[in-house]
């Protein structure tokens, strides 16, 4: 490979220096604490697809004991001979959705992504702050395990939904759930601390860290899209933050921000919480768009189409996500007259979705695409987005939300975002930076199988869901059949648990390849992909400290297929050569 | 299996309006969703990595851009002002019909109650009538019903009348619809409100405007006999 830097042994000795519990426990090192989000969030994402399963197997088999004897190691106040309890039906549902927004998808993206890739695609030899990075780490897995704690108290989990609206979330009168909800809410509160401390440091390293020559318009898109994640981070959790703390002393010491008796305002909880989710949306969202802009022009080996207006877009994106959060709420109670502020601003962001599609769209156009795990899950990102864009427009249209608010159209809508959207978003990233993280390639043939039965059972599961939304089946509800009109979609139900199944248990092949080539994979050189990043002009995996010395960037992160040129690629560090006889044009210099 | 697109049959005067919008916006997007996914295969496979094969340089295309730019804006935009004629037809205040027959409809966990005006005339005074996870309305008329909770939110959800609201507990909010067949139809509860939420369900019985009186005036005899 084309590694212009030669690597010196100095850092990686520095590495053995410290020692086991200084390397791989209360680690500094950016590219460590990367690894230690990925494993812990891995494991909450298997937790999060668990919680999924019994879900569907309530509304999939109703009434039905659990199968594989599960029954047996649940105790009676969940699931008494294996049968699926509604209070606790409320738990799962409201503690899948947790444990996948909070603890899985949200570090994957920032956690895993912001650090590994910031500091390595920006030319830095760590974050800004490495020990405000190690807190940001060791902060989740205590706010984890009160989460999970909950659980096993008396009255259960929380159970009011993963929006908690109150005053259904204020009270254990109204959910049979008292501690559960407590131990929900300092969980978030003490979870609040690690996105924070994360989003401050990507949010320095990159100002303020870059090697020379990386100018805004040089810096990759994964980057950028961490970079604005951040800003997100910074700006919303603080929001969800000052809501809990408000909700907490509603549960414990009896003010009345949200409650009614009091003069409490009920709604004013649903404007704090949308005021952070709409933006927590993006935070899930953009980072993946990062992750498949990048994968997608080096697997086409053609530059991102349009680079300016992705990274444009994606400001724009952000920016809107602030002033839509009123189109959660069309059927709450809010004032009609904001209806059409609120759905007018929730069209535009249609627009920099729409840019953002075409443009990979584009950049696949005249490309040479190779075919790799990364690329179909980019690709299927992309197939999938387009899928939930859609369907979010139904949703933006007041009056067709009427109908469809809380039905199983929108539980499909945030599934094509969340799981088609980000899911295969981080499969992509994963797949794509594996080498750089452990050095070794990822079985191409497990990668493969993972992704075609994931992709097929991906879609069965969830497409018909729109169907149900449509007949008018209601989400968060224990057993359709209470109603008449919803009996006659039980067979899609059953089918649609079914192919969840499939969907969840596949997963398993993703683990076994992870862990698997982790040892047994085919080394991986500096640059296994022919990439320009500078993450590729380290060896794989870095050493502490990265680069031997600084990189020094040439140009833009996506000069692939450069006429004129032997390679299809073309590093941001490789030093341009002296006006050389054949090449007419002057150096190419995108975006400055 | 039931995979269909079509919304069950609406039977207020506002549903076709809904559902045509509703109609709409599946054509648009169910174009757009063949036409981009159509593409996206067919580069796919056209472009697919064979030997010799080399990506053609291209940066993007500022024309193309500036073309589906404006294109998405101008339909979302053609959608959201489409959308907010039939929003106001049934949300605006001054839209409010107003020889609505009025009653109450009031939620607690986990039953819908009903109030109508008794003989005085007057609603919210002790001879109302009430009637419990039904709620009774004559049909081709106009109705507002005033929804209040006594404990947590839940949410008004008529799936064939196109009505949902939520009810929010510390005040009273009006709705409004007219009903255009008589018949029994499913009211929902379509907000988690604890754990019974799920069989928070009613009816809507619609009744001709002779039966509605009719079944109104059967409640007072019964509510007289009671005292």
């Amino acid at each position: 490979m084309s590694s212009a830097i030669p690597v010196g042994d100095s850092h990686s000795e520095d590495h053995h220096d410290l020692g086991f519990i200084r390397t791989y426990i209360f680690s500094t090192d950016h590219k460590m604490i990367a690894k230690q989000f990925l494993v812990t969030s891995l494991l909450f994402l298997a937790l999060g697809g668990m919680l999924a399963a019994m879900i569907r197997w309530q509304l999939g088999f109703p009434g039905q004991p659990l199968p594989f004897n599960l029954g047996a190691i649940l105790p009676d106040t969940m699931a008494p001979g294996g049968i699926i309890l509604p209070e606790f039906y409320n738990s799962l549902v409201t503690m899948h959705a947790t444990f996948m927004v909070f603890f899985a998808l949200m570090p994957l993206m920032a956690g895993v992504f912001g650090n590994l890739l910031i500091p390595l695609q920006i030319g830095a030899d760590d974050m800004a702050f490495p020990r405000i990075n190690m807190l940001s780490f060791w902060i989740t897995p205590v706010a984890g395990a009160i989460m999970l704690a909950s659980f096993f108290v008396e009255g259960g989990a929380a159970g009011a939904g993963w929006t908690s609206y109150a005053p259904l979330s204020t009270s254990g009168e109204w959910t049979g759930v008292y501690l559960g909800q407590i131990l929900w809410l300092v969980s978030l509160i003490v979870l609040g601390f690690s996105s924070i401390t994360g989003a401050l440091n990507y949010v320095t390293t990159v100002i303020a860290m870059r090697a020379p020559g990386m100018t805004w318009f040089r810096i990759p898109l994964a980057t950028w899209s961490l970079f604005v994640t951040a800003w997100l981070l910074l700006l919303a959790i603080p929001i969800l933050t000052g809501g809990l703390i408000l909700l907490l002393l509603d549960q414990t010491i009896g003010t009345a921000f949200f409650r009614p008796e009091g003069s409490g305002e009920p709604l004013m909880w649903q404007h704090i919480f949308w005021f952070f989710g709409h933006p927590e949306v993006y935070i899930l969202i953009l980072p993946a768009m990062g992750f498949v802009s990048e994968v997608i022009a080096n697997r086409s080996r053609k530059p991102v189409f349009g680079y300016h207006s992705m990274v444009v877009a994606i400001v724009a994106i952000a920016f809107l996500g602030w002033v839509v959060w009123g189109h959660h709420m069309f059927q709450s109670g809010m004032n009609p007259f904001l209806g059409m502020s609120f759905m007018a601003t929730t069209v535009v962001i249609a627009v920099p979705s729409a840019i953002k599609t075409f443009n990979w769209i584009g950049t696949l156009w005249k490309g040479d695409i190779h075919f790799d795990t990364p690329l179909l899950h980019a690709v299927s990102f992309v197939a999938l987005f387009v899928i939930g864009g859609l369907s979010g427009i139904f949703l933006a249209s007041a009056p067709v939300d009427i109908y469809l608010h809380d039905t199983y159209f929108i539980v499909a809508h945030l599934h094509y975002v969340l799981v088609g959207g980000s899911l295969f978003g981080i499969f992509a990233g994963i797949t794509f930076w594996y080498p750089k993280m452990f050095g070794r390639m990822m079985n191409e043939t497990l990668g493969k199988l993972h992704w075609g039965v994931s992709f097929i059972a991906y879609n069965l599961a969830f497409f018909p869901m729109h169907n149900l939304g449509v007949q008018g089946m209601m989400r968060r509800i224990y057993d359709p059949n209470q109603y008449e009109f919803l009996q006659s979609l039980q067979s899609t139900n059953t089918f649609i648990s079914k192919s969840v199944f499939v969907f969840v248990s596949v997963q398993v092949l993703f683990a076994i390849n992870f862990f698997w080539s982790m040892r047994k994979g085919k080394k991986a050189g500096d640059n296994p992909w022919d990439s320009n990043g500078l993450e590729w002009a380290c060896p794989s995996p870095p050493p502490h400290g990265n680069f031997a010395e600084i990189p020094i960037v040439h140009r833009g992160p996506y000069e692939y297929s450069y006429p004129g040129r032997e390679q299809d690629f073309w590093p941001q560090n490789e030093a341009p050569v002296e006006s050389f006889g054949a090449s007419t044009k002057p150096e190419h210099k995108p975006g400055e | 299996m039931n995979l269909s697109w079509i919304m069950p049959e609406s039977v207020s005067t506002f549903g076709p309006a809904l559902d045509n919008l509703y109609y709409v916006i599946l054509v648009i997007t169910g174009i757009v969703f063949v036409v981009t996914e159509v593409v996206l295969v067919y580069f796919m496979i056209k472009y697919r990595h064979k030997e010799g094969r080399k990506a053609t340089y291209i940066e993007g295309s500022s024309k193309a851009e500036w073309i589906w730019t404006s294109a998405t804006a101008v339909i979302v935009m053609a959608l959201a002002i489409y959308s907010k004629g039939i929003w106001d037809e049934i949300r605006h205040p001054d839209m409010f019909p107003e020889n609505a027959y009025e009653l109450n409809v009031t939620a607690k966990q986990y039953e819908w109650n009903a109030a109508y005006a008794g003989p005085d005339g007057q609603l919210g005074t002790s001879d109302d009538i009430m009637s419990r996870n039904q709620v009774h309305v004559p049909v081709d008329q106009p109705v507002i019903v005033n929804l209040q909770s006594e404990d947590v939110i839940h949410s008004f959800f008529l799936p064939q009348l196109r009505v949902k609201h939520d009810v929010v507990p510390g005040r009273v909010w009006p709705i409004w619809f007219e009903a255009t067949q008589t018949g029994e139809f499913p009211l929902a509860c379509a907000e988690l409100c604890g754990l019974g939420h799920y069989r928070m369900g009613g009816t809507l019985i619609v009744h001709s405007k002779e039966d509605f009186d009719s079944w109104l005036s059967e409640m007072q005899i019964e509510a007289e006999d009671d005292e």
